[in-house]
This record gives C-alpha cells, sequence and structure tokens, in this order.
C-alpha cells in the first residue's frame, strides 16, 4: 500500500512537471498576447529539434543546444545551434523563421528545418512551405539524437550491469537488477524467439530481438519522462520506426529460405492463370508487414505524446488554473496507461518481428 | 506531413547508434547473458532429471525390499507353523507313549499284587493251618486230661454217631 501511494505520488509529479513545461510555453506566449495554438504547441513538443529547451519561456529560457551539422556545397558545417535560437525572429506574412547569426550566417531555420539563404538573406514561401532555397543535408545532433544516445547508453549499462553479475558469480540465482531483467531476456528467448521461429535457427535471431525490444521498451519509458533526460519523442518519430522496420525486413529477406520465394513466387494450390495478380500481391505483402510494424509504433507512441499533451492544454485553452482538476487526473491515467503501452508496443514489435523472420525461415512440411 | 516525412541525419545517427548498440550488446551483454541462464536452465534440468532417476531407483528398491520382506515373513510363518506342528505331534506321541508306559507299570503292578497276594495267602493258609493244628492239640490235650473228660468226649461223638 505504501509502494502504491510512492508511486502515485511519482507519476502525480510528472504529470505537475509536465505542466511546469507547458506552462512556460503558455507564459512565454501570453507575453507576446499571441492566442494559445494548441495544435503548433503539440507538434512542436512531438517533433524533433535543435535545442532541448529545458524551462522558461520558448525563446530565451533555459534549454540546451545542441551542435547543428550540415554538409553544404562548400563541406561540412558545425556550430552550436544557439546561432539560431538567438538569431533574429522573421516574420514573412503568416511564416515565421529565423535568420542564423555568427557561425549560422546564411542559414535559416522554418519550423526546426535548416534551409540556405537566398543572395538577399531570405526564405521564400509557397503555401506555407520553403520554396526555392537550397537545403544542406542535416546531420546535426538533435534533441532526438541525443535521446537515442542516452537511452543506448541506458540500455547498454543496465545489460552490461547484468552480464558483469553472471560474469562475477556464475550459472547462479539472480539478484539486483539481473534479477529483474532475466525473467524478460527468457521470456523473449522462450516465447518470442523459440515459440515463433524454427528450432533450430532461432539462437541467431535472439541478440536482435532482445536488443530491439529493449531499446524501444527504454526508449518508450524515457519519452514519457517530461524532463530532461526523457521527453523527446523519440520511438514515435517515424524515421526511428522507419530503421527498426526495415531491420527486421532486411532480416526478412536475407534469411528468407527457398520455401518462403516459392511461397511467393508460386504460392502451393493456386492455379497457374491466378499468378499474374498473385504474384505482385505477394511481393507487396513483402513490404506492408515491416510497413505496419513502422506505423504501429510511431503511431502508438505519438498518439500517447499527443494525448497527454492536449488534456494538459484544457488548462491553457480555458485559461484557468481550476481545470487542472480534470486535465491532471485524466493525463495522469494516460500517463499510467502509457507505461503499459510502452511495454506492450515493445513486446509487439519484437513479436512480429520474430513472427515474420519465423515465416521466413520455416521449413517446408507438406 | 512533416511528422511522417523520415529525416535523412536522424536515419543516419540512428543506424549507427542502433548498430553499435546491437554490436556491444550482442558481444558484451546477451552473450554472457544467455549463456549463464541457459547452462543454468540444463543444470537445473540435470538435476531434475537424476532426481527422478533416483526417485525411481529408490521406488525399484524399496519394492524390492518388500517383497524380501513379505518373502520373509511369509519364510517365518511357515517355519514357526511347522515348529508348532511338530511340538504339538511331540506331545501327542509322548502322551501316548507315557500312557503305554504308565499302563504297563500298572499292569505289571498289578500283576505283582496279584501274585504277592496269592503268595502271602498261601502263606497264610499254611500259618492258619499249622495254628489250628497247634491250637487243636492244646484243645485235644485239655479236652483228654481227665479220664471224666475221655469219658465225655468219647459220649459226645458216640452220640453224633448215633445221630447219623
Amino acid at each position: 500500500m505504501k509502494k502504491a501511494i510512492l508511486y502515485f505520488g511519482i507519476a502525480l509529479l510528472f504529470s505537475l512537471s509536465s505542466i511546469a513545461v507547458l506552462a512556460s510555453d503558455g507564459e512565454s506566449q501570453g507575453h507576446e498576447e499571441k492566442e494559445f495554438n494548441v495544435s503548433e504547441m503539440i507538434m512542436h513538443h512531438v517533433k524533433d529539434a535543435h535545442e532541448w529547451h529545458l524551462w522558461g519561456p520558448e525563446h530565451g529560457g533555459t534549454t540546451i543546444y545542441l551542435p547543428v551539422i550540415l554538409i553544404t556545397e562548400d563541406g561540412i558545417k558545425t556550430f552550436s545551434s544557439s546561432h539560431f535560437y538567438e538569431g533574429e525572429l522573421i516574420h514573412d506574412n503568416e511564416n515565421h523563421y529565423i535568420k542564423g547569426a555568427g557561425a549560422a550566417e546564411g542559414f535559416g531555420m522554418f519550423h526546426e528545418k535548416i534551409y540556405e539563404l537566398d543572395r538577399h538573406g531570405k526564405l521564400h514561401f509557397e503555401n506555407g512551405h520553403v520554396h526555392g532555397n537550397l537545403k544542406p543535408y542535416d546531420f546535426s545532433i538533435t534533441k532526438n539524437v541525443t535521446s537515442l544516445i542516452i537511452g543506448s547508453f541506458l540500455v547498454f549499462i543496465i545489460m552490461f550491469s547484468c552480464a558483469r553479475f553472471y560474469k562475477n558469480h556464475g550459472s547462479v540465482a539472480p539478484k539486483g537488477i539481473a534479477k529483474f531483467m532475466e525473467p524478460i531476456i527468457v521470456f523473449i528467448q522462450d516465447d518470442i524467439a523459440k515459440a515463433n521461429i524454427n528450432e533450430k535457427k532461432y539462437k541467431k535471431f535472439v541478440p536482435y530481438l532482445l536488443t530491439i525490444f529493449f531499446f524501444i521498451w527504454i526508449n518508450n519509458l524515457l519519452g514519457l519522462i517530461p524532463i530532461f533526460p526523457g521527453s523527446a519523442n523519440l520511438t514515435g518519430n517515424i524515421t526511428i520506426t522507419l530503421f527498426l522496420a526495415s531491420l527486421t525486413l532486411i532480416l526478412t529477406l536475407v534469411n528468407g529460405n527457398k520455401n518462403y520465394w516459392s511461397h511467393i513466387f508460386s504460392p502451393p494450390g493456386v492455379p497457374k492463370a491466378l499468378l499474374p495478380i498473385m504474384i505482385p500481391i505477394e511481393i507487396v505483402g513483402i513490404f506492408t508487414k515491416p510497413f505496419a510494424l513502422m506505423i504501429r509504433l510511431f503511431a502508438n507512441i505519438t498518439a500517447g505524446h499527443i494525448v497527454i499533451l492536449a488534456l494538459i492544454s484544457l488548462i491553457f485553452i480555458n485559461k484557468h488554473v481550476a481545470w487542472g482538476a480534470l486535465s491532471v487526473p485524466m493525463a495522469l491515467f494516460i500517463s499510467v496507461l502509457e507505461l503499459l503501452v510502452a511495454a506492450l508496443q515493445a513486446y509487439l514489435f519484437a513479436l512480429l518481428s520474430a513472427l515474420f523472420i519465423g515465416a521466413a525461415v520455416e521449413e517446408a512440411h507438406h | 506531413m512533416d511528422l511522417v516525412t523520415p529525416d535523412l541525419g536522424l536515419l543516419f545517427w540512428t543506424g549507427i547508434v542502433f548498430c553499435s548498440l546491437l554490436f556491444l550488446l550482442a558481444k558484451f551483454a546477451w552473450k554472457p547473458i544467455l549463456t549463464a541462464v541457459n547452462e543454468r536452465g540444463e543444470s537445473i534440468a540435470e538435476a531434475l532429471e537424476l532426481a527422478e532417476k533416483t526417485r525411481d531407483e529408490m521406488r525399484a528398491l524399496k519394492a524390492e525390499n518388500d517383497q524380501i520382506l513379505k518373502q520373509a515373513k511369509a519364510e517365518r510363518d511357515e517355519i514357526l507353523k511347522e515348529a508348532k506342528e511338530i511340538a504339538v505331534s511331540m506331545v501327542e506321541s509322548a502322551k501316548n507313549k507315557s500312557k503305554v508306559e504308565s499302563q504297563k507299570i500298572v499292569d505289571s503292578a498289578r500283576d505283582s499284587i496279584r501274585s504277592e497276594k496269592a503268595a502271602a495267602m498261601a502263606e497264610l493258609k499254611t500259618h492258619v493251618a499249622a495254628l489250628s493244628l497247634e491250637i487243636a492239640e492244646k484243645v485235644i490235650r485239655t479236652e483228654l486230661s481227665s479220664d471224666e473228660k475221655q469219658k465225655a468226649l468219647a459220649n459226645n461223638l458216640a452220640s453224633d454217631i448215633n445221630m447219623n
């Protein structure tokens, strides 16, 4: 019971700190006497950024400026993103962009995308999009990249300390963090890998499935923490899910055996006349499976972030703190639900990857 | 639209970070952890198997012991039964023998009593005969001590003859 209260308290603290973070946004926009734009605020929090905003107003608050790395026609340019965020804000009708200063001279940033300014030092817009300006390749260490490194480091530290336990104590009953992680690791090995992949071949894929599970899970959880080092919507970013789903696709294609390909190019029991229809369908099927993986993780995590942000925004839309009595419990409920979703989506991703790989390496049995 | 557009830079960093994470974890974490866990699982399975086997052996041994015990009990009962029978028959035969023996003794005793009795009777008879002769002699002597008495006797005898 005491523990339950403790957990509840921690969850409540998280909800409240997310209010604090948002409140600073509300304040900053209040100063500019601007209408509070919910969708803009939510998109801003859900998308990637070149800074890691901690607290205070959006411009001039406490923030971690992350390095910008650009590959332009003149070579690689690296500088701190402070040259943007402390730069001049240009208003071009409805479009607001930042003109870089100092090392960022000659670059403009519109909605966190960096473009080269033209000869007159301007960005050109057409229907709300930048048009006609060169876009350098942006390899910056953005908020998501930082979060990615933190999350990966965390996963490695956790698992390395587990491994060290076994190294020091041998094959004994686990203690400490190994005690917590071992059932999960064994579950993934036995109930995800072994259950879905051919008995003789599953061992090869266990490290991949384990890594993908813990990577997604830990990063999902980090995303639920409203302040640094959390809050980045990493696993709800389409690039991350695209990459993970592509890995599963590549593993499927590389390991696909004769049986797998023969099911695609000559599905058994299908009349020859239907093959011109069936083969394209099967080929599309190869790609729809990982595509679904990509969309599922992206949509679930992003939706969770959006719902929590929207619920907290109720207070700022209605401009009265009393709305907190409604929005905080609801946001807390969704936050707790998201804890479940975080584990569930990691499990699903690993399970479905195992299923697809399992189908690719399955031996013919008819 | 921005939300669902993959970003090249992030993809690049994800590739590097995730692949190195995969490599590092596979080498430094998954391999030792899975080796330890699976080794332990195997040793537990082996121990369980051994326990099962031992239990079976124990069961077989116990069954064998029971069998032996049962046999021993049966044998003991048999021996006891035989012994009892022997004892009973021995007692019986002893009784019979003693009966015959005692009968014999009684018989011989009876015989000897009878012969002793006969001998005693014969002796008694001769004794009585001798005594009565003596008595008769004495009586006659007294009866014939005087003339009168001789005369009376003669008379008496004569009367007896007369009566005949």
